[in-house]
């Protein structure tokens, strides 16, 4: 079965990594995504996002259901936007040049179109990003990290316990909606909505239950192991920083100030190529 | 010598409940014995067991009394940290105790949480990975592993700590029977090699006597009634009085007659001498008939060259053809991965075959939904509480009728019979809760013959239950399949629960239907019996050294069990 997003091991340089490398990178990608309009910036990140994203040997089908989820919010997002202020990105850019009328009060403006393209490859150069980060990175050796940046090893142990059940709960959920679909309690689009919802419940108990019996387990099973016991924790799957990570740790620092300071340099977040 | 587990007038009482569930338990086990915890559920052997990892009074409160020494150590004091340097307690859910990620990182989760170096860990985990034959499997996730495997790796994640006292509650319970002897077999060679002391809990008393054990302890109502050595134990009724299961061959020698002594060392069957009981035996096998059981029912589900593979190349199920007669119980056995559970869900459309067809009543079922499948042919999951999800006993057992708009004064007539076919009648309006386990198993039977299926496929329905319940259960079953005509097929992989209530077993190996014949002849095929990961019955054993037919020994033994089972 397909599991969205998960953990794969391959052999390349950016599994190699330490998660802490890649929580950085991945960190100060997003934030210098979401701060900056400035258009060469932004292609030169979806640039290299891509690289990456090809370098990792991700598969297309192991993000493909998640990249039409986000394609899905990002065509909510851009219609939204030009439905509430068709004319932001005149006042951006601080021109006006009506390209075909809309509706009335909805002309299509060349500066909104620009912004608005704007927002979309925003949106291609965080979602790489992600992909890389959640598929590449070994979710015992980031919990690992985690604990090593200083958060509590309890709290980066659940991040891993959870993603270690996560694959067993969801074949448990399928196993029960096929269950309670022979009993009659229909689940597929052949169902009303409001049905649907209403019948989620016949799913959600016994999957709650049965997940309750398992925590029980689990819980005893790690005390019994000594989970807890000290206030420090070493990791099998820790990593420690190699020239790699040094490398890329700089590198990534050194390119989102420099992406800040070339969208800065004109006093603000965007680049107008039409004054 | 001084005892490594030590109880004496030990007394302990659950803080939610009225009595003791021990009382007055003395016991000692000395370094390097290895002990058989045995009895009905509810006995107290799984809270003896608890009071020695200190769980109990740990994690689970209450009182007690007497004193406790393990290793030098009250656990009281100890806690539960403290006694899991002593005590290594590998439990029965070989997935819920399966930490980590890999294999490795499940090996070093002790280590972890002791702070030991890294590279000291490496190292420990190298050799504990060699001690339990997982070397080659480090890297891998536990969804990539069989069921054997993974409780090979909950044995590693204890044997890390250099314990003193290897605990077993209940290994076997959720392994297929050749599985199940391989764990005792490495069970023994770790208490071997490590010479550490060994305490199993167990119910399935013949499958852990597959290895020599020094003592076993039968417990019943909190007490110990019996500590013995097996020898001594076997000659005995104790077993078979406390509801604990003997070996079938001492049943099958005591129904000869045979008056059985401890000289002649009845542990195992291929040591045991039983040349002094040959006559008997021949002469009881040709005074029972040889029963013949014909079923002439037209079919009532019949599967025809079905194949399926969940990844292209990868084939679960290859050719598969059998059919069911009306009015029949059948099994479905073989290893875990064999294609039970498949086979199942392509019954019940959950999934589609690549290739071949499935007739209910000679007629192809491949239009019918899910839903409509199930009003013919009813599904019960494993554990029940997969199923249940509403409050009240009617209401759950009504769901399936209520979502299929059926009147309400008809949902009531209907739920009330099926209640009262399935002795939850009075308690009709109890909530769910309030039900013991093997009574929520009876709902979620009811809440499937409630639609008046003709068909019931149970998924294990007796994994995990000791013999009393599984009794009541399979009996339950039973009265189904005669008093209603109901057509049973079960997935299982209890070799007991086949050879006693099914009248045909259809084996699955690696995919392929490999034999479909009497529950009697699987169990005598050797061949069969190796591929499928099934154990060959110790009857066939007996039978061999008495000179008889084994497959003909094994229909009079079952036939005459199923008698005595009837008088009772």
């Amino acid at each position: 079965m397909n599991r969205l997003l998960s953990f794969k091991e391959k052999d390349t340089w950016i599994h190699r990594l330490s998660g802490v490398t890649k929580l950085l990178f991945f960190l100060l990608w997003c934030i210098t995504s979401a701060l900056t309009y400035d258009t060469r910036v932004l292609i030169a990140m979806i640039i290299i996002s891509l690289t990456i994203f090809v370098i990792s040997k991700t598969e297309w089908k192991q993000v493909s259901t998640v990249f039409k989820l986000v394609m899905f919010f990002m065509v909510l997002n851009v219609i939204a936007i030009f439905i509430m202020s068709p004319y932001q990105g005149c006042a951006i850019y601080g021109s006006k040049t009506i390209l075909a009328p809309f509706l009335p009060g909805h002309a299509l403006t060349r500066e909104e179109l620009f912004y608005l393209f704007n927002v979309v490859i925003k949106y291609f150069t965080v979602t790489p990003a992600i992909f890389i980060f959640m598929v590449t990175t070994d979710p015992s050796e980031f919990a690992a990290s985690m604990n090593g940046v200083g958060i509590p090893y309890s709290i980066a142990y659940s991040v891993a316990i959870a993603l270690r059940y996560i694959p067993d709960i969801q074949d448990e959920y399928h196993k029960i909606k096929n269950a309670q679909e022979a009993r009659g309690i229909e689940m597929s689009a052949k169902a009303k909505l409001t049905d649907r919802i209403r019948r989620t419940s016949s799913i959600i108990f016994p999957l709650l239950f049965s997940t309750m019996e398992r925590i029980d387990v689990v819980s005893n099973a790690m005390e019994l192991r000594g989970f807890g016991k000290k206030k420090k924790r070493t990791w099998y799957a820790h990593k420690d920083l190699r020239l790699a990570d040094y490398l890329v740790i700089v590198f990534t620092v050194v390119f989102c100030v420099a992406a800040l300071v070339l969208t800065f340099a004109d006093g603000n977040r965007f680049w107008n190529p039409f004054g | 010598m001084e005892p490594i587990i030590e109880f004496s007038h030990y007394s302990f009482r659950y803080r939610s409940q009225k009595e003791p569930t021990l009382t007055d338990i003395n016991l000692k086990i000395y370094p390097g014995e290895k002990i058989l915890i045995t009895g009905p559920s509810g006995c107290g052997k799984s809270t003896l067991a608890h009071c020695i990892n200190a769980l109990i009074p740990c994690s689970f409160a209450g009182e007690t009394q007497g004193t406790l020494r393990v290793g030098g150590l009250d656990p009281k004091e100890a806690g539960v940290f403290g006694m899991s340097k002593v005590v290594g307690t590998v439990l029965q859910d070989t997935d819920g105790q399966f930490i980590g990620l890999t294999v490795a990182e499940d090996l070093a989760f002790a280590l972890e949480n002791d702070a030991v170096a890294q590279d000291e860990m490496f190292r420990k985990v190298d050799r504990v990975a060699d001690i339990v034959d997982m070397k080659n499997f480090l890297r891998h996730s536990p969804s990539e592993l069989s069921g054997g495997q993974k409780q090979r790796v909950s044995l590693g994640g204890v044997l890390v700590d250099d314990v003193k006292v290897l605990l077993f509650d209940e290994p076997l319970a959720n392994l297929d029977p050749a599985t199940g002897k391989h764990t005792i077999a490495l069970i023994d060679d770790i208490r071997k090699s490590q010479n550490v002391t060994v305490v199993i809990i167990e119910h399935r008393v013949e499958d852990v006597l597959y290895k020599d054990v020094d003592r076993i302890i039968v417990m019943s109502e909190g007490r110990i009634a019996a500590d013995m050595r097996p020898d001594e134990l076997l000659c005995t009724d104790i077993l078979p009085s406390h509801g604990v299961r003997e070996p079938l061959y001492i049943a099958a020698l005591k129904h000869a007659g045979c008056r059985l002594a401890p000289e002649d060392h009845p542990q195992h069957i291929e040591t045991m001498r039983v040349d002094r009981y040959t006559q008997q035996v021949q002469n009881w096998f040709h005074a029972a008939p040889l029963p013949v059981r014909t079923n002439t029912n037209p079919a009532a589900l019949e599967l025809r060259g079905i194949s399926f593979s969940y990844q292209p190349g990868e084939p679960v199920l290859n050719d598969i053809s059998f059919m069911i007669r009306k009015g029949e119980m059948v099994s479905i056995v073989g290893k875990n991965g064999a294609g039970k559970s498949t086979t199942a869900s392509l019954i019940c459309g959950f999934h589609k075959p690549d290739r071949g067809e499935i007739l209910l009543n000679g007629q192809d079922i491949s239009p019918l939904s899910i839903k409509e499948r199930g009003e013919k042919i009813g599904f019960v999951m494993q554990s029940p509480n997969q199923m249940i999800s509403k409050a009240m006993i009617s209401e759950e057992v009504g769901l399936g009728l209520a979502v299929r708009g059926v009147p309400q004064s008809e949902i009531t007539e209907r739920v009330n019979e099926t209640l009262k076919i399935c002795g939850l009648y009075p308690m009709r309006n109890w909530p769910v809760n309030a039900l013991s386990f093997g009574q929520k198993k009876r709902v979620s039977i009811a809440s499937i013959l409630v639609m008046h299926p003709e068909i019931l496929i149970l998924d294990e329905p007796t994994a995990g239950q000791d013999y009393r319940h599984y009794t009541g259960i399979m009996e339950f079953l039973k009265q189904l399949n005669e008093q209603l005509g109901l057509t049973i097929l079960m997935i299982t992989h209890d070799m007991h629960l086949m050879l006693e209530y099914t009248d045909r077993a259809i084996v699955l190996a690696d995919g392929q239907l490999i034999m479909d014949s009497t529950p009697a002849k699987v169990l005598t095929d050797e061949k069969a019996a190796d591929r499928a990961y099934l154990k060959k019955t110790s009857l066939y054993d007996l039978a061999v050294k008495c000179g008889l037919k084994p497959d003909e020994f094994a229909e009079r033994f079952i036939d005459y069990e199923r008698a005595e089972g009837a008088e009772k």
